[in-house]
């Protein structure tokens, strides 16, 4: 090939990897986005439908009532302002704790109850879920505060 | 007075790190060779106080000093005294000193081990380490300094975060930063060969094993990292697409690139602008990654304003990095020149395609790391982009990369043939299509992701025993002890870390499809059935351990079925002492067809407990791979020819050096 065939063929290559790369990405970035919405928005209903979002504040202190035989569990999601009813099966994290921040990844259904699919709780007892922290402030909550301090666990971040 | 010693030893290394940068950098414009020699005693003088400062901080951690902040915050009287050495590099401020502490590491290594280079070149390289040690001194003396003083002292320290308390944690970091850090080498390489205005073959085969040897450690560390989150953790992931862990990987992957074009630059003379720029570009995601692990972004962009120091220094000296070399390279690159031809098909075509690959994947690695991060400081939204983003993009650009590494090496310099490639291959496509359909058939569960990954593995496998025979046949001894000897180092560390990704994409596709898991409760007496193995929960125990209270499970396995016990398995919930923090310690059988995982959730009622028992099957192939990898660069770096004295190549014009491989 002539050096400037060999070029062209180089640049059309690049621009089509390019090209591919580019399409994979939005198309991806479109479904795969996952939204973050405190418990105030989602007792508004400005969550979209039959998409999976995020919700983080708080265990609800005494709202966590575990099934007898099965390992659902239900409990609820508070920003101060709202209080979201959570319902999840499966085994939650070490750092779940009532009066804790949770950020929870789920659906809402007809019946207003959050169903979790993931239950996110990597942080440590002194540190709080960014998104957490972010419904507490949005609400108010005076927790926000003192957890707000950007104080993170160095140990997980040091990963 | 031994935090004061290691301050004043800090304040001592920023002195020298300001010689060690002016001095050799000037000596080597004005063309004053008694500035010049200085570069190798100052950088190994800033070496050692770096090193005192850090014997300082980890004495203090070991003698439970609380009248240090960093250590009554990061240590307690119980933690036991290896996690007490650990954790002075667990806090930021420890972890910035060992940052700087592998950096002038780094640097001294490059002082004594680089007699055969010029001496103006051995300079420059030195003096811009010494810039770059500059910029992180003072990020450590002025805004992170581990020697902060508590008055009045603590009595007692607020204990290391339990989730480090394990051995993976303590070699971890260090592994990690090696190769983070150890990218800087390379890139002090590039910038010197810009002012310079030269870069031929003799300065990529200097480059060559400095990169080699970070990327080794990088792709250890991240291997590590990976393998603690799979066993403590406790849900048996190994890799989650974490913003942290993404800082680490882009750097690896822009240095795999860089390795592949520095081997182009070596033997051909080509790609040198591109080489320059991914050495440029690979110690800025570093300097990325730091940003991005150590100012708070990834917690909150919104804690990170409201504590900009750190944040705004690292991200100020980023962007003097950034910003400086590629002006420099904009200016100078075309002093370095473009480099030699090549035809559409030759080994040089094929990683330039590596390496145009390699560089998107790293693109849209960080398009979902920062994106979020951007959306978030515009204050138009809180969004996260999960795993299934980076599944879909990141393994469709890598698959392309991984079947064209396969035939890569078989390829001659600037000028292959199609037919004659195919001729040597078409067996191997066979071998890799059959292996690739009949495996996940054989298992008893059809899966396109499956047979897709196992059809690269076995063509990487297939291709490589093709190129070995080659190789092997190609050579003119008469013996085969002389044929294999006839090799170079280089050449079997190059097949050894591609059959690394092989057994690396073998653990992924297998994982990814054939694993088994079942959440479920369990009381004692009970019995749980996963992939042939019966699991019976007889009970809990209580376990006293150095500084928490632990409560084990006891399991029985058996083949399903049978009556004989094979395995007694003992995960365990650990309460530790200082922290009051909860902490699940699953327990694994590991074997190289796969892994048996048992973790206990929580207690339900009546001593029957929420299990979690999972079936990983190859699951350790994915280490076993990355340390493949590692161990093939280890091996690449030990080749003759870069310990040869390179005066004498250093005369032969770029271009001239055209063996094999």
């Amino acid at each position: 090939m002539k050096p400037r065939t060999k070029r062209a063929v180089a640049i059309v290559g690049g621009l089509a990897a390019l090209g591919v790369a580019a399409a994979l990405v939005l198309n991806a970035f479109q479904s795969n986005l996952v939204f973050f919405f405190t418990p105030t928005q989602v007792a508004k209903n400005e969550v979209p439908n039959d998409r999976l979002f995020r919700m983080g504040g708080l265990v609800e202190p005494g709202s966590v009532v575990r099934q007898k035989d099965a390992l659902t569990v239900n409990f609820k999601i508070t920003d101060g302002a709202q209080s979201i009813p959570v319902v999840y099966t499966g085994i939650l994290p070490d750092l779940f704790k009532e009066g804790k921040g949770v950020v929870a990844q789920g659906k809402v259904h007809g019946d207003g109850i959050f169903k979790a699919s993931e239950v996110l709780a990597k942080h440590d007892e002194n540190y709080m879920p960014p998104e957490a922290a972010e419904a507490l402030k949005q609400a108010g909550h005076p927790m926000a505060k003192e957890n707000f301090t950007g104080q993170g666990p160095d140990g997980a971040k040091a990963r | 007075m031994i935090p004061e010693i290691g301050q004043f030893a800090l304040a001592l290394a920023l002195a020298l790190a300001v010689a060690q940068a002016f001095l050799p950098l000037a000596g080597a414009a004005l063309g004053k060779p008694a500035w010049v020699a200085t570069a190798r005693p100052i950088a190994i003088g800033q070496f050692l106080f770096v090193l005192l400062a850090w014997v300082a901080l980890a004495t203090s951690f070991v003698n439970n000093d609380f009248s240090v902040a960093n250590v009554a915050t990061h240590s307690n009287l119980r933690l036991p005294v290896h996690y007490r050495f650990a954790a002075s590099w667990g806090s930021h401020e420890g972890s910035m000193l060992l940052w700087v502490l592998m950096l002038s590491g780094w640097t001294a290594a490059v002082a004594l081990l680089s007699r055969h280079l010029p001496e103006r070149i051995a300079a420059r390289v030195i003096g811009i380490m010494g810039l770059m040690s500059i910029g992180f001194l003072l990020f450590i003396l002025i805004t992170s300094n581990p020697f902060e003083r508590l008055l009045p002292p603590a009595l007692d320290g607020r204990d290391l975060n339990p989730l480090l308390q394990d051995p993976g944690m303590v070699i971890h970091p260090p592994m990690l930063y090696m190769g983070y850090v150890g990218f800087c080498v390379a890139f002090a390489f590039a910038i010197a060969a810009l002012i310079e205005g030269r870069l031929d073959s003799a300065w990529a085969r200097w480059s060559r094993p400095w990169t080699t040897a970070a990327w080794c450690f990088l792709t250890l560390g991240i291997a590590l990292g990976s393998w603690w989150a799979y066993y403590e953790l406790g849900w048996g992931g190994w890799w989650f697409w974490d913003p942290v862990e993404n800082a680490s990987f882009m750097p690896w992957i822009v240095g795999t690139a860089l390795m592949h074009s520095l081997a182009v630059t070596e033997k051909r003379g080509a790609f040198r602008s591109w080489t320059v720029l991914l050495a440029i570009l690979a110690f800025s995601l570093s300097l990325l990654g730091t940003f991005l692990v150590r100012s708070g972004v990834l917690t909150s962009v919104h804690a990170f304003a409201t504590d900009p120091k750190r944040g705004v220094f690292i991200l100020g000296f980023l962007a003097v990095v950034v910003g400086g070399s590629l002006a420099l390279f904009a200016w100078r690159a075309h002093k370095v020149g473009l480099g030699g031809h090549f035809s559409g098909v030759s080994r040089e075509s094929f990683l330039l395609a590596n390496n145009v690959l390699l560089t998107v994947a790293m693109g849209s690695v960080l398009l979902g790391t920062l994106y979020p991060l951007v959306l978030d400081t515009l204050n138009a939204g809180k969004i996260s982009v999960g795993p299934p983003y980076f599944d879909a993009v990141f393994f469709p650009i890598m698959a392309p990369a991984v079947f064209l590494m396969a035939v890569g090496p078989l390829a001659a310099w600037k000028k292959a043939e199609l037919p004659g490639l195919w001729v040597r291959l078409r067996w191997a496509l066979v071998v890799a299509l059959v292996c690739g359909i009949a495996i996940p058939l054989l298992r008893g569960k059809w899966s396109p992701v499956a047979a897709f990954g196992l059809f690269l593995a076995f063509w990487v496998f297939a291709a490589t025993v093709v190129q070995v025979h080659g190789r092997l046949k190609a050579a003119p001894q008469p013996t085969l002890l002389g044929r294999l000897r006839a090799n170079s180092a280089s050449w079997y560390g190059m097949t050894l870390a591609h059959l690394g990704v092989g057994v690396f994409i073998v653990g992924v596709a297998m994982v990814k499809t054939f694993e088994t898991e079942k959440d479920i409760r369990m009381a004692p007496g009970e019995t749980v059935v996963l992939a042939g193995y019966e699991f019976k929960f007889t009970g809990t125990r209580e376990m006293p351990g150095p500084n928490y209270a632990a409560l084990q499970g006891i399991f029985e396995v058996r083949k399903e079925g049978g009556t004989e016990v094979i395995r007694r398995m003992y995960p365990e919930k650990r309460v530790y002492h200082a922290s009051g923090q909860t902490m699940t310690e699953a327990d694994i059988n590991a074997t190289i067809t796969g892994d048996l995982y048992v973790s206990m959730g929580e207690a339900v009622e009546n001593g029957a407990w929420g299990v979690r028992v999972y079936h990983k099957p190859f699951v350790d192939w994915i280490w076993g791979g990355c340390l493949i990898m590692a161990l093939g660069g280890f091996l690449a770096m030990a080749d003759r020819r870069y310990r040869l004295a390179t005066r004498r190549q250093a005369s032969v014009p770029a271009g001239a050096v055209t063996a094999g491989d």
